[in-house]
């Protein structure tokens, strides 16, 4: 039988909960209005671009004419001559990608200097190769044309996107229970809560929810102005991009009721929720994909709650894939969600 | 087991409470009756907090025994919370909620309460219903948070340190609103450092220090137990081979003690008209010229003072 005095108690708490959050400009601006600036700002930072040309550098001497005249006439090239020391130097510090030497007799090869470390100096070196080549009368015996792609899905913003929302998920949700919870404590209202006959489960589950209902606004607003403003396509379910919000949101809900489940200082919160999220901001995949790692840390760094919140967010919103085939991501999402909840309940302390 | 106290509010039996190595409570024992208000009077860090928050349920009894409305703690808690009001010392109800809204939030936590609107009025804070928290004085704040406490309709009212801080106006309305509850013949429980509040608004008091109740009963038994309901301060003119001592006053008609304090002495007198006269001869005799003389009721204060050689307020 449902039991309508503790309905109304969970109710009257979630409302309580939920008119200090939209009272406080600090949470409306952190939860919607800077997701949004952040990503209108990466979207203009990292908009496209023709491709960067491959700065190549002749040395001067005898055959120096015939290649700057050859790589003049290439696409993406740019080339000018220079002293052997002035070239050296300017490889060194990056100011060239690729330097050049004539052959000293017509028999001996072309020479190219650069530092095979830098992907920039690879391309540089066999788009001038290539032109080069052409110059010296190579004909190409397959032939092959180009297709730009420039549709919307594979830019950067639409990478950016949907980390973006992994991110807000897992600040708001370990400031808005963390940072809540100690914040409570230490004005002792978690005390005067707890003299009163009200269940301390239900408090709880108050926070989750309140924090779960937030999610729908955060991702909402986010996703609309990067749908209206930035054309970044949902190609998957609209259901199941929140379903998987949702459970992010819980996760987070969790790692945060953890982290603020014994602090008794505002200091001590804060430091604990930075050296929990600052990691993950850098090494989850929110700005660049996890692939940029060692191939040996790339496992470690899935089994973080926010690598997987954004992998599942990504398939579905870029890749359009459905929740199921998601379960594994969604599963260490859970993991940490109820071993973090347990745990912060085991060591919660009221005042 | 029967629960101590058969039909008290409150029985507490031996009650002990240790932080670490740091004994707070060291075996205090009351009885509290219903619709009685009891005071716990008693100077900072004496246990008085330690001891409230153990009869709230909101610490471990190290020690003894605790029965609160016939009930144990650890039992059936909720049950007793239901019945209960407690006004926290200092507690920072949500700035951004507003007067109406945070008195519902707490009723709506209580399976059984008051209208809202009729507490608020009750603490006079009608005017002040859809301001917001952070708005209010600490007057206000201070009724708000009593209104919290009454919202729930409860027998028992644990009020600690209730006017701690406050203007002289905003002390009187909170002891207005405690007078009003005890009226409808509930229970409070009040712990203060204050003596006029302990006076004016408790049935019987338990005077405590360092952890325990060194003295007990009604504000008119204890100021007796001083021997006289009067006292008489004087002090002397500077001179003379280390002033006016307490033993040469002692002995004097009427005059049941007497203890030096900073400049003055003061004499604990049954009757002030049979004893001046006499004292005022013996002061001249012992060749000291009076600075000062007054009168004044005894109060808790002096009973505080001469069980501990203390003022409840050091400061």
């Amino acid at each position: 039988m449902i039991d309508r005095a503790r309905v109304r108690a969970f109710l009257a708490l979630c409302l309580a909960r939920l008119r200090e959050g939209y009272r406080e400009p600090e949470v409306l601006f952190w939860a919607f209005v800077f997701p949004v600036l952040l990503s209108g700002a990466l979207a203009v930072a990292f908009r496209d671009r023709p491709p960067d040309p491959s700065r190549a550098l002749v040395v001067k001497g005898p055959g120096t004419a015939r290649l700057l005249a050859a790589l003049r006439e290439a696409p993406l090239v740019r080339a000018e001559a220079a002293g052997e020391e002035e070239a050296a130097g300017a490889l060194r510090m990056g100011r060239a990608d690729v330097v050049v030497s004539a052959p000293a007799d017509p028999g001996s090869p072309v020479e190219y200097r650069l530092d095979p470390t830098r992907p920039e100096a690879g391309v540089a070196r066999a788009r001038v190769d290539d032109a080069l080549q052409r110059a010296a009368g190579r004909r190409d015996p397959l032939a092959s044309r180009e297709v730009a792609l420039r549709e919307p899905g594979g830019r950067y913003v639409d990478f950016l996107v949907p980390g973006l929302v992994g991110m807000n998920l897992m600040s708001a949700g370990m400031w808005g229970v963390g940072f809540a919870l100690v914040d409570m404590r230490i004005k002792k209202l978690l005390k005067r809560l707890l003299a009163t006959p009200m269940r301390p489960a239900d408090f709880m589950l108050a926070q989750m929810t309140t924090r779960v209902l937030s999610t729908f606004l955060e991702v909402g607003t986010l996703l609309g102005f990067a749908w209206l403003a930035l054309d970044v396509p949902v190609r998957g379910s609209v259901a199941a991009v929140f379903a998987i919000a949702l459970l992010g949101a819980m996760t987070f809900a969790g790692l945060g009721l953890a982290v603020g489940c014994r602090a008794q200082k505002i200091e001590t919160v804060s430091g604990l929720m930075n050296l929990v999220m600052m990691p993950m901001f850098v090494a989850s995949g929110v700005f660049f994909s996890v692939e940029r790692f060692p191939t040996a840390v790339q496992g470690g760094l899935r089994l973080l709650p926010l690598t997987a919140l954004n992998d599942a967010l990504r398939a579905v919103i870029l890749e359009g894939s459905d929740v199921v085939s998601q379960w594994p991501r969604l599963l260490v999402l859970a993991a940490w969600g109820s071993v973090s909840f347990a745990l912060g309940l085991r060591f919660f302390r009221w005042s | 087991m029967n629960p101590p106290g058969g039909g008290a509010a409150v029985a507490v039996r031996d009650l002990r409470k240790s932080y670490g190595h740091v004994e707070a409570v060291r075996g205090i024992s009351f009885e509290i009756g219903t619709g009685e208000c009891f005071g716990l009077l008693g100077p900072n860090g004496a246990g008085k907090t330690t001891t409230v928050e153990v009869l709230e349920g909101l610490l471990p009894a190290t020690a003894g025994e605790v029965a609160v409305l016939g009930r144990r703690w650890g039992e059936d808690d909720h049950e007793i919370r239901e019945r209960l009001g407690v006004c926290l010392q200092q507690t920072v109800l949500p700035e951004k909620l507003e007067v109406g809204e945070t008195v519902s939030l707490f009723r709506a936590l209580y399976r059984e309460g008051r209208d809202p609107g009729e507490v608020v009025g009750e603490v006079g804070l009608q005017e002040k219903t859809r301001a917001r928290v952070g708005t209010l004085s600490g007057g206000q704040k201070q009724r708000l948070a009593v209104a919290c406490a009454l919202v729930g309709d409860p027998e028992l009212l644990f009020l600690d340190e209730p006017t701690t801080g406050l203007d002289p106006q905003s002390r009187r309305q909170v002891w207005d609103i405690v007078k009003g509850f005890k009226e409808r013949g509930r229970t409070v429980v009040l712990t203060t450092h204050y003596m006029d509040e302990a006076e004016r608004l408790c049935d019987r008091i338990a005077v405590v220090d360092h952890g325990r109740v060194i003295a007990g009963g009604t504000p008119r038994e204890l100021i007796r137990s001083l021997g006289g309901d009067h006292v008489i301060e004087i002090a002397v003119e500077e001179g003379g081979a280390g002033g006016l001592r307490p033993e040469e006053l002692s002995g004097l008609p009427s005059v049941r003690a007497v203890h030096a304090e900073a400049g003055h002495l003061v004499l604990t007198v049954a009757e002030p008209h049979v004893a001046i006269a006499p004292l005022l001869e013996r002061v001249a005799h012992l060749g000291f010229a009076l600075a000062s003389l007054a009168t004044r009721h005894a109060s808790l204060e002096d009973v505080f003072v001469s069980l501990t050689g203390r003022h409840l307020r050091d400061d």
